[in-house]
């Protein structure tokens, strides 16, 4: 289906905006995870590019899901659900990461990843 | 009724596509900070409102139980919890050391095309949408169906995986004896 450049970024108001505007910002989320990641030093900002990479791919998800046609054509909710179990699991997941970290600036007075080279004395 | 109402065509987006718009400035200036800034309390309130934002996307995309898990799991919860670990692990008002420029450099380059290789992507493929979208009926009541029938089992999971990262966590940071 061709629409026309006003029916895609929603500047026509006849439709929402659409899906490939939805997949480059979450693309531009995405890369700015990964640079976090790779320029970060302290460890909890690199859980926060993880974090910014980990909502980039359920803004992919829902957005394929709505385009699809949403609740309409698809009642059994894939899009959602797929949400609300990465946002349990991404719980669990900073739970724990900030467990270790804890751990680590005890046994070595900083969360610096530069400076720990070991995960033991 | 809902279900009637949501069958006919709707044209009046100019609204929500208002909102999209706004919305995305604030997340990508937000995200920008949260990425890149040094200063990681900064960075971290940042992420806030990324976050918040990205509940707004939710709501536009029509699930409004994501939006409003978003903002209870991941602004509520996660982010409380990064900041705790930011507030206990780092020294007062300490930045993070400067970056070396070849890295930032590097990462930049990096960055960039990546970016340019994934929308390169994204703009090739010609993406399949559905004719007319209808305004999102309320998804509460079909998420709760769908999660005691069809993803019961991973339902189930999930909990017992969050049950025991929560108990190993807290094993993990438990204050040692001697």
């Amino acid at each position: 289906m061709n629409r026309t450049l006003g029916e895609i970024t929603g500047f026509v108001s006849t439709y929402p905006t659409g899906l490939p505007i939805y997949l480059i910002v979450a693309a531009m989320l995405f890369v700015l995870g990964i640079m976090a990641c790779m320029l970060r030093r302290n460890a909890i900002g690199i859980l926060i590019g993880i974090e910014l990479i980990l909502n980039a791919a359920i803004l992919n998800f829902m957005a394929f899901w709505r385009f699809r046609g949403g609740l309409d054509t698809d009642p059994t909710m894939s899009g959602p659900m797929f949400g609300i179990f990465a946002i349990v699991l991404a719980a669990c997941e900073a739970a724990v990461a900030l467990a270790i970290l804890l751990n680590l600036y005890f046994n070595f007075g900083s969360v610096e990843v530069d400076k720990i080279r070991q995960m033991k004395h | 009724m809902s279900t009637e109402a949501a069958n006919i065509a709707f044209t009046g987006w100019q609204g929500a596509n208002i909102a999209f718009w706004v919305i995305t400035v604030v997340v990508l200036v937000s995200a920008f900070f949260a990425a890149l800034s040094r200063n990681i309390v900064q960075a971290a309130f940042a992420l806030f409102f990324c976050l918040l934002g990205i509940a707004g996307y939710y709501l536009l995309l029509g699930s409004a139980f994501l939006a409003v898990t978003q903002i209870i799991i991941y602004v509520g919860g996660i982010l409380v919890l990064l900041m705790f670990g930011i507030l206990l692990t780092n020294r007062p008002l300490q930045r993070d050391l400067p970056y070396s420029p070849w890295l930032y450099m590097l990462v930049c380059i990096a960055g960039l095309l990546l970016l340019a290789a994934i929308e390169s992507v994204i703009m090739m493929v010609s993406w399949h949408q559905v004719a007319t979208l209808s305004v999102p009926a309320s998804d509460v009541r079909p998420l709760g169906k769908m999660l005691i029938t069809k993803y019961l089992l991973p339902f189930e999971l999930v909990g017992i995986t969050l049950l025991l990262c929560l108990v190993g966590a807290a094993y993990l940071v438990r204050r040692r004896e001697q």
